[in-house]
C-alpha cells in the first residue's frame, strides 16, 4: 500500500475540525498573533521624524523580529500536542490500527498546523505593512518595505514554521505529558530565531545571497527533521511506551 | 453442526462483505430494518448462549487467525509466551485471562500495532510481518477497551475520519449503515464529549464497522459498562455473530464469553486451554448427577454400585447424593429405575454443572499455586 494523500487529507481535515472547537487551541492561535501585531505596531509608531538611522534599524528589527514569532511560536505549540495528546485521550489505537502510514500520519498533522499558522501570521504580516503604509512616518514605511526585509519574512515564515512543526511532533512523539512536551516545543523553536533576530537588526546584512543561502539551510534542516521524526515515530513505543 | 438458524453457513466476512445490514435485522435494532429478517435470530432481551461451532475454515480452506508459537517480551518480562490457537472464519473466539495476561498485548501484536518476539501470525490470510501491517490493518478492525473518540467531534465525524482512513469509497452510505447498526442515526450531530459511556461505546462499534473487517477485535468492549449498556454490546455482538462475523473478543466476563462466543482460549501469560466451555468442563471436571429423594436411603451402596456409568458416589452432608458419572444422559435413567427399586421417592435427578467461572478459576488457581511453589 502506498502513500495516500486521501489518508493525510482524513487527518487534515479532522485536525481542523478539532481545532475550532479547541478552545486552547483557538487562544494560542489568537494570543500569539494580537500579541505580535500589537508590539510590532507600537515599535513602528514609536519612530518619528527625529529618530536616528541606528534607533530606526533597532525599531524595525525588533518589529520584523515580533512578526517572526509567530510562525516560530504558535505551530510550537500545537505541534507539541499533537501527538501526545491523542496519547492522553486514546485516540492514537483506533488511528494506528488502521492502514495509514506513520508518513501520512505525521504529514496530515504537520500540514494542519502549518496551513493555518501560514495563514495568521501572514494576514499579520499584511496588517502590520498596512499600518506601516498609512501610520508610520515615511522612513520608517520605506524601511519596512526595504526588499530584503520582506524577502526574509515571506522566506522565513514557512521555513520557521517547519523547525517549529517538525521539532514540535518529534518532542510530543517522545513525552508522556501534554504540558511539558509545549513548554520544551516553545523552548526548541527559538534557536532557527537567532540568525533571523541577526538579520533583522543588520547585524548580518542580509543581502539576497545571504537570504538565499540560509533558507536553503533552513530548508535542509527542515527535510532532516521531517526524515528524522518519521524514523522515531515508532507505534509499539506510542502504544506501549516500550521501544520495539 | 447443530441449529443452522443459531449459526447460519455463510462465506466469511471480508471487506465488501454487509455486516451492517445484519445488524439491523437483530434484537433491539429492528426498529429500524428496511431489509428482510433473518430466519429465527432471537437476540432481544439479550444473546442467546451458543450451542454450536462455526467451521474452521474459509472458502480458501484457511482460518481467519493462525497463531503458532507466538511470545512477546519486554525486556526481560514475558506479556505472552508460545501461544498457538486458530480461529475460524465466522467464529466468535473468547480470549480470557486476568489482568495482565497478555490478552491486549495479544490482540496488538495481532493488529500489527506491535512486533512479536517470536513465533509467528496469519491474519485474515496475511502473514503478520511489519510489511504487510498496512494490509493486515485494512482488513482488520480494533475496538479497543476506552472508545477512543475524537470528543470535541461528532459522531458523524468521527466516523467521517475514520472512513477516510480506511479510504471508502462509499464512505457516506457506509457511516449511515453503521450508525444504523448501533441505533445512534438520531445522534449523528451530537459531540461525542456529550454522549453516555454505553453510547461512546456503540459509536466505537459503528467504527470499528464501517470497513466491514474480516476480523473484529474487541478489547473488553463492556468494560465499566452498566447493566443496561452491556447488555446492549452483548445484543450487537450476538447479532454479528448469527451473521458470521468473525470476532475476536478478549475478555475477563466470564458470562460474556460463555453467552457469546463458540470457543474461548484461557490465557495466563501462556495459553492455558482452548476449546468450547463445555469441553472444558468435561476436560477439567468430573460429571456429577446430583440425586435428591423424600427419605435418605437405607443402604445407598446396594443402589447405586454398579450401575451403568457411575464411577462413585458420596452423600452430601446437606443430603442429596452426589454420583461422579462418565455420561449423564446414560446414567440418569440407570439410576431412576434403581432408586424406584429400591422404594425411594425421587425429588430430583439433575446433572451438576460447572460454569465457565469454574473452569476459569481452576487454571489460575493452579497457576497461583504453581507460582507459590
Amino acid at each position: 500500500m502506498s502513500f495516500s494523500w486521501g489518508r493525510v487529507g482524513a487527518i487534515f481535515r479532522k485536525e481542523l475540525r478539532d481545532y475550532r472547537r479547541n478552545r486552547f487551541v483557538i487562544l494560542t492561535m489568537a494570543f500569539f498573533p494580537l500579541l505580535f501585531v500589537i508590539l510590532p505596531t507600537i515599535q513602528l509608531l514609536l519612530v518619528n521624524a527625529s529618530t536616528s538611522s541606528a534607533k530606526l534599524d533597532s525599531h524595525i528589527g525588533l518589529s520584523l523580529l515580533y512578526m517572526l514569532m509567530i510562525p516560530a511560536m504558535v505551530p510550537s505549540v500545537l505541534a507539541a500536542y499533537c501527538v501526545v495528546g491523542e496519547r492522553e485521550q486514546g485516540t492514537l489505537e483506533p488511528v494506528l490500527i488502521t492502514p495509514i502510514h506513520r508518513e501520512e500520519f505525521l504529514v496530515g498533522k504537520a500540514l494542519a498546523v502549518l496551513v493555518p499558522t501560514l495563514g495568521i501570521a501572514y494576514l499579520v504580516f499584511g496588517i502590520f505593512l498596512g499600518v506601516a503604509a498609512i501610520f508610520a512616518q515615511p522612513g520608517a514605511a520605506s524601511a519596512v518595505f526595504e526588499g530584503s526585509h520582506l524577502l526574509v519574512q515571506l522566506l522565513f515564515t514557512p521555513l520557521l514554521a517547519g523547525w517549529s512543526i517538525w521539532a514540535g511532533i518529534a518532542i510530543s512523539a517522545r513525552s508522556a505529558d501534554v504540558r511539558a512536551a509545549q513548554q520544551l516545543g516553545v523552548l526548541a523553536s527559538l534557536p532557527p530565531l537567532v540568525i533571523v533576530a541577526l538579520m533583522s537588526f543588520n547585524v548580518i546584512v542580509p543581502t539576497l545571497g545571504l537570504v538565499l543561502g540560509l533558507a536553503g539551510a533552513l530548508l535542509l534542516v527542515d527535510a532532516l527533521g521531517w526524515r528524522a521524526v518519521a524514523a522515531m515515530f515508532d507505534r509499539e513505543r506510542l502504544i506501549t511506551g516500550t521501544r520495539s | 453442526m447443530g441449529d443452522d438458524a443459531a449459526m447460519p453457513r455463510r462465506a466469511p466476512s471480508r471487506p465488501g462483505h454487509d455486516v451492517m445490514r445484519s445488524l439491523r435485522s437483530a434484537g433491539a435494532f429492528r426498529q429500524h430494518l428496511e431489509i428482510t429478517p433473518e430466519p429465527a435470530t432471537q437476540v432481544a432481551g439479550g444473546a442467546d448462549p451458543v450451542t454450536d461451532t462455526p467451521p474452521l475454515d474459509g472458502p480458501e480452506g484457511k482460518p481467519a487467525l493462525v497463531v503458532e508459537h507466538l511470545t512477546k517480551r519486554f525486556g526481560d518480562r514475558v506479556a505472552f509466551d508460545d501461544v498457538s490457537f486458530e480461529v475460524g472464519y465466522g467464529e466468535v473466539f473468547g480470549f480470557l485471562g486476568p489482568n495482565g495476561a497478555g490478552k491486549t498485548t495479544t490482540v496488538r501484536t495481532l493488529g500489527t500495532l506491535i512486533a512479536p518476539s517470536s513465533g509467528s501470525a496469519i491474519v485474515a490470510g496475511i502473514p503478520v510481518t511489519a510489511k504487510n501491517g498496512p494490509a493486515i490493518r485494512a482488513r482488520i478492525s480494533l475496538m479497543p477497551e476506552s472508545p477512543g473518540l475524537y470528543l470535541r467531534l461528532t459522531v458523524a465525524e468521527n466516523l467521517k475520519c475514520f472512513a477516510g482512513l480506511y479510504q471508502l469509497a462509499d464512505a457516506r452510505y457506509r457511516i449511515d449503515r453503521a450508525l444504523q447498526a448501533v441505533n445512534l442515526t438520531d445522534r449523528a450531530n451530537d459531540l461525542c464529549g456529550s454522549l453516555s459511556k454505553g453510547l461512546r461505546q456503540r459509536v466505537a462499534l459503528a467504527r470499528a464497522l464501517l470497513n466491514d473487517p474480516a476480523v473484529l477485535f474487541l478489547d473488553e468492549p463492556t468494560s465499566g459498562l452498566d447493566p443496561v449498556a452491556t447488555r446492549e454490546v452483548h445484543d450487537l455482538i450476538a447479532s454479528l455473530r448469527e451473521r458470521g462475523v468473525t470476532i475476536f473478543l478478549t475478555t475477563h466476563r466470564l458470562e460474556e464469553a460463555e453467552r457469546l462466543c463458540h470457543r474461548v482460549a484461557i490465557l495466563n501469560t501462556t495459553l492455558r486451554v482452548v476449546g468450547r466451555p463445555a469441553e472444558l468442563r468435561e476436560q477439567l471436571f468430573t460429571r456429577y448427577l446430583e440425586v435428591r429423594v423424600r427419605a435418605a436411603l437405607g443402604d445407598p451402596g446396594r443402589v447405586f454400585n454398579g450401575l451403568p456409568d457411575v464411577d462413585s458416589w458420596a452423600q452430601e452432608p446437606s443430603g442429596p447424593y452426589r454420583l461422579a458419572v462418565s455420561d449423564p444422559d446414560a446414567a440418569a435413567p440407570a439410576v431412576a429405575r434403581a432408586l424406584v427399586n429400591a422404594g425411594a421417592d425421587i425429588l430430583s435427578i439433575a446433572e451438576s454443572r460447572h460454569s465457565l467461572e469454574d473452569v476459569y478459576l481452576k487454571l489460575v488457581d493452579e497457576d497461583v499455586e504453581a507460582k507459590r511453589r
